[in-house]
């Protein structure tokens, strides 16, 4: 369930032929390869790899794409040509008895020839066009064609003729590949760029805090789209690789799957339960914080699913990690021995930014994992800005390829960093852990500080790393807000013998009213019983009355009965 | 234009074109003239065109033609140009010397 995004096809439409140079990265750069049929110029200083690059797209025309070629060498002579290039892993002497490659050392001396009267480069011509029809080749290389400048006089002519040579070039069908030095405000000394209108390549060397960045720039391409950024380029034991990190665009696919922290209560502090795959996470905290724990149990997660794991390492070995981890419970070596998990450890100062990341991007494409670890990112030197737009390159690449980047930053102890401001942007979660200290101790605290398309907690949740893994401890909620290590205990101690205390208060009061309610009721049945006493006499003394007045009237009349009077 | 065996002393020069174009004739005219001029007997000169021969170009490292070639006496010398300027090309052949009043 991913939506894919469509990825316009690069050079869609492909009106001009090209030779594919064969080179990792450049003919993407240059959406197919060089102009088929036409000259390229090369420039650049000493050093920077323009014979190594115009070999490459020999060797790999002849091995490759069954272009035979010819090398037309003016610096060096065949056999040190053939020494040089076979550090690259190239084995020019047997491409040359298999006649697919043919070497011509051109050697112009100054000193050597007497100039008198008119003269071309007819003999060049011949030369070239014996050793193409040698070979039947279908590229050539002229490194450096400029010496010629140097070992004759007449530049009237040689302008001439290097003008004819390119047109002829051009009628023989040959793609070829020219070097130049590059000259002082101009691409190349002699000028020569102005005889090469097609395709115009610029190689540098340059320096920056003691190291060195190859780079290769499409300074033009007539007739082609071409990218037109600085790339970084890597010439060693696997031959040149052009890196076009920038290429990458804001087209990566949006992955719906969950994927697990490998923390069940991280897991709970993220809406979807996890994070989204293919997302970039920065775990930032200070010192001790355990970034690299973190970024532990997800790789333990991400290898328990049967998924490659590459891990960047910046400042520790993998020996030590491995060991650091297996503290916490985890052991990664089986992964790493069941090839699900690979490191890449070295020092940051050991190459620039550029090749940091040009290295990535090769063993990223080489070993494809599912997700990526960098840690730490703080230890990327350089300009602020660099060191963004390196981070920038990484992630855009690695969610091209729907890869899980998880990024640990460690912050200084004053707290956060401008360029983490800057890094947030970047980041679709970003999980900070925190020191609290309080009542001489600290205690880890993780929150998810953003997490890009789901809901997630606000809280602060204490973590343990236990022997057991990193564990999230409920966290305490209360009036005096959270609560963390043993100050969390006590409140929570303090919070017991509170609510016993209420318990034991309600008992009481309860009591209280029972006791009362039984006196009031004791004091009722008291007056009823003093009211019915009072009634008892007063009906007594009633019927008292009325008998001493019987009595009386019974008397009266018995008084006049004996007086004889009539009785009324 | 084969000539005796050489000995001590002999200039055994190659003049390498590429057809027959106005630059060789002229080139080839004032050698002629420089070797009957300097070298009488002691000279054999041997024109190779780059076109029937193209193979050969590379043995001699020709970059620009017409290109005169000393191999004998060594060291061997690479004259460039249509050899227009005799001074240069008795120069270039060890004929004269630099600092020749």
């Amino acid at each position: 369930m991913s939506i894919t995004a469509s990825i316009p096809a690069a050079g869609a439409a492909r009106a001009l032929a090209k030779a594919r140079t064969g080179i990792s990265g450049l003919d993407e750069v240059t959406f197919g390869g060089l102009p088929a049929g036409r000259p390229t110029l090369i420039c650049g200083g000493p050093g920077c790899g323009k014979t190594l690059l115009a070999t490459t797209f020999l060797v790999n025309g002849a091995v490759m794409f069954n272009e035979p070629g010819v090398f037309v060498s003016f610096e060096e002579t065949s056999d040190d040509l053939i020494k040089n290039v076979a550090s690259l892993g190239y084995d020019l002497g047997a491409l040359v008895a298999q006649k697919k490659i043919a070497i011509d050392f051109v050697r112009v001396e100054r000193s050597e020839i007497e100039e008198t009267g008119e003269y071309d480069l007819e003999g060049l011509f011949v030369r070239l066009d014996y050793a193409i029809k040698s070979v039947g080749a279908k590229r050539v290389v002229l490194d450096t064609l400029e010496m010629l400048f140097a070992g004759l006089g007449d530049t009237q002519i040689l302008r001439a003729e290097i003008r004819r040579l390119f047109a002829w070039l051009k009628q023989r069908d040959v793609t070829a590949i020219i070097t130049a030095e590059q000259g002082e405000g101009a691409m190349t000394r002699y000028g020569i760029e102005e005889y090469v209108s097609d395709c115009v390549f610029l190689l540098d060397n340059r320096v920056s805090d003691q190291i060195t960045t190859r780079r290769l720039r499409v300074v033009k391409y007539r007739g082609s789209a071409h990218g037109t950024n600085e790339y970084p380029f890597l010439i060693d034991a696997q031959g040149v690789s052009v890196l076009p990190v920038t290429s990458a665009g804001l087209a990566h696919a949006a992955s719906d799957e969950v994927i697990s922290t490998g923390i069940p209560g991280l897991n709970q502090m993220l809406g979807a339960g996890g994070f989204y795959r293919g997302t970039s996470i920065l775990v930032s905290g200070t010192a001790g914080t355990g970034k690299t724990s973190l970024a532990a149990n997800f790789i333990e997660a991400v290898c328990a699913r049967g998924e490659r794991c590459l891990y960047f390492a910046f400042e520790e070995s993998p020996a030590q990690i491995v060991r650091n981890m297996r503290s916490i419970g985890l052991d990664l070596q089986p992964r790493v021995d069941a090839g699900l998990l690979r490191f890449e450890a070295a020092r940051p100062s050991l190459f620039g930014l550029e090749m940091h990341l040009a290295r990535m991007y090769r063993e990223i494409e080489e070993f494809a994992p599912a997700a990526a670890v960098l840690d730490p990112i703080s230890a990327l030197r350089g300009e602020t800005g660099d060191v963004h737009s390196m981070l920038l390159r990484v992630i855009d690449l690695l969610k091209s390829r729907g890869i899980t980047a998880f990024l640990t930053n460690l912050l200084s102890v004053e707290g956060m960093d401008k360029s983490d401001a800057g890094m947030s942007s970047l980041m679709d979660t970003w999980l900070s852990l925190v020191q609290l200290e309080t009542n001489g101790e600290r205690n880890r605290g993780i929150y998810v500080l953003k997490s890009r398309g789901m809901n997630h907690s606000n809280q602060i949740r204490e973590y343990q790393l236990t022997s057991q893994g990193v564990k999230l401890v409920d966290a305490y909620l209360g009036g005096s807000g959270v609560l963390t290590g043993s100050a969390r205990i006590a409140q929570e101690m303090v919070d017991a013998a509170s609510s016993l205390r209420r318990a034991q208060d309600n008992e009481r009061k309860q009591r209280d009213i029972q006791r009362k309610r039984a006196a009031l009721e004791r004091q009722i049945a008291e007056l009823r019983a003093e009211l019915e006493s009072e009634e008892e006499e007063a009906r007594k003394s009633l019927q008292h009355d009325e008998e001493l007045e019987k009595r009386l009237q019974a008397e009266r009349r018995a008084m006049a009965i004996q007086r004889g009077g009539n009785v009324s | 234009m084969h000539e005796s065996p050489l000995e001590v002393g002999h200039y055994n020069l190659r003049l390498y074109v590429a057809g027959q174009t106005p630059k060789s004739i002229t080139a080839l005219a004032n050698l002629k003239k420089i070797c009957e001029e300097h070298l009488v007997g002691r000279y054999h000169i041997e024109v190779i065109d780059l076109l029937e021969h193209p193979q050969l170009a590379a043995g001699d490292q020709i970059l620009a033609v017409p290109t005169l070639v000393r191999r004998l006496p060594e060291p061997l010398k690479r004259i460039i140009g249509n050899l227009s300027n005799m001074e240069r090309v008795l120069v270039g052949l060890d004929l004269r010397p630099v600092t020749a009043p």
